[in-house]
């Protein structure tokens, strides 16, 4: 609910929606009429951004080994500096996760979605006062997908045969069609940079609504706005932008308690509701993609046993596990890696629920006895460990022993996870369905860490790939989501919510679906109410 | 969307704790270090004759040798302590979002399908010439990031020296005169309650007192660059108190142990017999004899200082070399896990050496071992 008022506010702030419309849907919502009013003056007050002023950012997860070469950018600091300076050519939609123009004006599929034609927006400035050319666009996407590339959006172009420039646009072939080609060009690895940063990868040289003025990996990166912005009329509202490396999480959240930054990440969800009471801090929850997953190899035994693996989802307490693991700051998962944030979700798919009925006769028709190993670490996801006990609980009023085993934490991605067969891991979004399951879920995927091997699943995602007609694409969906709650190894207990807090300073946030930290935009988005 | 590297973070932490808290107490007090090195047969009798003529000279020639075989040792143990670590760079680096190319071309870039031995020959070949050579992470000089983390952990540990080895020497000594009064007692309590509390929750009190309740302190204590001398102050001030409240304690009651040790022997009691003035026994006979264990303790806390702080560089958000190694450590970075340890190791060698010498030069008794 907090979501869906988050939406309707958000959709005021865009001027999508009109005072009448908004009252409606709110009253819908249970809104009672007075408060849906203050919530629509408030949304539509702050429809008018106000420039100027310092923002100060605290955030979690740098390190001293961060690079600023967009290829390489694995850090959520990196992640959000970037965003910065730099810009895609398609940007997501915030509220519905669609393709959105950026540096590319508009594109065209051909009928069998294999060749897209990329028109490139012109008289746009890199920050070095050179202007940016379809050379620039071409070479940048070249450095990510040749063969020497350490890109982190190797895996997500694959697909790509050719990249080339034809009569002054982008034509991107590619070896099979895909309908979600503009959607993958978000990945925020992919900065346009001049002469594709082949050159001079690190100089953080790009088109974005700030340049950058400082940076020391690990401490502090600091931003002056870009005069020559060629999109300051709807981003880049503060003057200057100071980002903070804050690894410690009470260090975040004193930091912002005492008014020293504007905005924090990852606040934890034990001890939000404490900050919640400061009288000046305001907590931005976010649903997202991102889920806490426990992963069974349905090639291994003893999970190759469908009804073994039936059972352990039985077991498993969704409610408890979102009210205890995540604070209440999450939903329910239903064993699909996919919720009702990406475009084309398959609605009306049964919501599975904690039942030690349906476990233990599972349980008992897969033939098993003893123990199960599980395996897990407080870096899977925050919590796990606690989740994996309480996991053990609920599953042995189903008469189900589980044995949790605590792996160490470092190291645990390369011997743990999809190594060992029973294990605790999280996996974030992805910006479209296609993509999360050809990670994660694709026979051939290096990333199929629930060893789910199903040549008929393998074609209908192909061919759902390359289907142009939504309400078809919608229907494969739905048989897919079913086949891996059904018959996969992924028990997904909850989607969390990203959990950000900023004092009531900083004005105009937008709550994205894409991800964390609105989407790694905070800092070019939000604006600061003296 | 790639998983953003869900494997940072607590076990940064874990680790650190581990290694913060393990250094001050892993230390022997080694009070009275007696060179005591047997020389070759081939240079024996100059070795002897020089050793006799030149005791000190001797001394710290054979200081020097050992620490540089020392330095050795631990770059060696630092490679194969990293190499054992499950995972390497490339597979770390990129952590859960590694796709099987990618690791590849870090591997095969950095040199990382060499065999063992080679990777550590070509190493070990560049240090000698002074180049650590480059981090593998960010691609920069090491030795250029490691001046700057230096300074900083150097710049700390200055000013938590210079405040807490007087106000414990001085404390200790008033120590000894109220003993067992109650001013004694009160700095008893205090500093052993600063001592028992782990140096994170001491930071969080004063982060909580100072900078939320009271705003009166800087809070993050991250320094840059741009900063003027004054604001630097100003900013680790909080991190000071800090090591200061860990490190005191220990100090200041070595200090009361040992001027109550000498006070109490018979030489002390057989001056005061012949007549001698209070500071003249205190100055030609005692403090000769307490100055030793208190000077190795006093080095023992500013090793400490320098290379043991990254839990308070982590609470205090301060970029200092502490969390350079850690962040190194994490994604196997070796060029800068060496780089750091060979330092710290350096900065323990050199302490202890000079602790040993100052507490020789002090008491010439040291100087003659039986």
């Amino acid at each position: 609910m907090t979501e869906y008022k988050n939406y309707l506010a958000n959709q005021v702030m865009m001027g999508k929606m009109n005072r009448r419309e908004f009252m409606g849907r709110a009253a819908a919502l249970g809104l009672t009429i007075s408060a849906a009013g203050t919530l629509f003056s408030t949304s539509a007050a702050a429809q008018e951004p106000k420039r100027g002023g310092h923002l100060k950012l605290g955030l979690e997860g740098a390190s001293a080994t961060d690079s600023l070469d967009p290829a390489k950018a694995l850090s959520q600091f990196l992640f959000c500096a970037n965003r910065n300076w730099g810009d895609m050519l398609v940007e997501s939609d915030p509220l519905t996760g669609a393709a959105v123009p950026a540096l590319a004006e508009s594109w065209e599929p051909s009928p069998d979605a294999a060749v897209w034609t990329f028109k490139i927006r012109k008289g746009v400035m890199f920050h070095d006062g050179k202007e940016m050319t379809i050379d620039d666009v071409v070479k940048t996407l070249q450095r990510h997908t040749d063969e020497k590339s350490e890109s982190g959006a190797l895996g997500v172009l694959k697909s790509i045969k050719t990249i080339e420039e034809k009569g002054g646009d982008l034509v991107v072939t590619l070896t099979e069609g895909n309908a979600d080609l503009p959607l993958l060009l978000t990945d925020y690895h992919l900065i346009i940079q001049p002469g594709g940063g082949y050159e001079n990868s690190t100089a953080a040289i790009g088109t974005g609504p700030y340049k950058l003025t400082s940076f020391e990996a690990g401490v502090r990166a600091t931003f002056e706005r870009n005069p020559n912005d060629w999109n300051a009329a709807k981003r880049g509202f503060v003057d200057s932008i100071e980002m903070i490396a804050m690894n410690d999480a009470t260090a975040r959240i004193a930091a912002l308690s005492s008014g020293q930054v504007h905005y924090i990440n990852r606040v934890d969800p034990k001890t939000v509701n404490l900050l919640k009471r400061a009288p000046t801090v305001e907590i931005l929850s976010t649903s997202g993609r991102g889920h806490y997953v426990f992963i069974m190899h349905c090639n291994t035994a003893p999970f190759d046993n469908n009804d073994l693996r039936l059972a352990l989802k039985y077991s498993m307490d969704r409610e408890n596990m979102v009210k205890t693991i995540l604070g209440g700051y999450g939903k329910v998962g239903n064993d699909f890696p996919i919720n009702e944030t990406y475009a084309l979700f398959p609605e009306g798919i049964e919501q599975r629920a904690y039942d030690p009925d349906k476990a233990a006769f599972h349980y008992k028709k897969s033939g098993h006895s003893g123990p199960v190993l599980l395996r897990t670490s407080d870096v899977a996801f925050p919590g796990a460990v606690d989740a994996a006990v309480l996991y053990q609980d609920s599953a042995k009023k189903a008469g189900i022993e589980i044995e949790v085993k605590r792996e160490p934490g470092d190291g645990y991605w390369s011997n743990v996870w999809n190594v060992q067969p029973f294990s605790t891991s999280y996996w974030g979004g992805r910006p479209t369905q296609d993509q999360m399951y050809s990670t994660a879920y694709l026979s051939t995927a290096d990333w199929n860490d629930t060893r789910f091997l199903r040549p008929d699943f393998d074609k209908l995602l192909l061919e759902a790939r390359s289907e142009l007609d939504e309400t078809k694409r919608k229907d494969m969906y739905r048989t897919m989501a079913t086949m891996v709650r059904d018959e996969g190894g992924l028990i997904l207990p909850m989607f969390n919510d990203f959990v950000n807090a900023s004092t009531k300073q900083v004005k105009g946030y937008v709550h994205d679906i894409g991800n964390d930290m609105s989407n790694g935009y905070v800092a070019t988005r939000v604006w600061l109410d003296a | 969307m790639t998983a953003l590297g869900p494997d940072t973070g607590p076990a940064q932490i874990t680790a650190t704790t581990a290694g913060g808290e393990g250094l001050p107490q892993s230390h022997a007090v080694s009070g009275t270090a007696v060179p005591s090195m047997t020389a070759g047969p081939m240079t024996g009798g100059f070795w002897r004759r020089f050793s006799l003529r030149r005791p000190l000279a001797a001394l710290i020639l054979q200081r020097l040798g050992l620490s540089v075989g020392l330095l050795f040792a631990v770059s060696l143990m630092i490679f194969g302590g990293v190499e054992a670590l499950p995972g390497d760079f490339a597979t770390t680096y990129l952590g859960q979002s590694a796709t099987p190319q990618a690791v590849e071309n870090i591997r095969k870039d950095l040199g990382l399908d060499q065999p063992l031995t080679e990777r550590y020959v070509t190493w070990l070949g560049g240090a000698l010439h002074g180049d650590f050579g480059t981090s593998w992470a960010s691609r920069n000089s090491v030795s250029e990031q490691i001046g700057k983390r230096l300074g900083n952990s150097l710049f700390l540990a200055f000013f938590a020296a210079i405040i807490s080895v007087p106000l414990a020497v001085g404390l200790g000594m008033l120590a000894v005169q109220f003993r067992n009064r109650l001013p004694d007692r009160i700095i008893n309590v205090i500093s052993l309650a600063a001592i028992s509390l782990p140096e994170f929750f001491v930071g969080y009190l004063l982060i909580m007192l100072f900078a939320v309740k009271l705003g009166v302190a800087t809070f993050p204590a991250t320094v840059y660059d741009s900063m003027s001398f004054g604001e630097r102050l100003s900013a680790i001030a909080l991190p000071v108190a800090t090591l200061v409240l860990v490190v005191l304690a220990h100090m200041m009651r070595m200090t009361r142990a040992a001027i109550l040790n000498v006070m109490s022997s018979a030489y002390v009691e057989t001056a005061e017999l012949k007549g001698l003035s209070a500071f003249r026994i205190i100055a030609k006979h005692a403090a000769p004899n307490a100055v030793a264990p208190v000077i190795n303790v006093i080095a023992l806390n500013l090793a400490y200082l320098v290379v043991g702080v990254v839990v308070v560089e982590v609470v205090f958000v301060y970029p200092g070399m502490g969390q350079y190694m850690v962040d190194a450590v994490t994604v196997r970075d070796m060029p800068v896990v060496q780089a750091c340890g060979l330092i710290f190791a350096a900065f323990y060698i050199f302490l202890n050496m000079a602790a040993d010498l100052l507490a020789i030069l002090a008491n010439p008794r040291l100087r003659h071992p039986r």
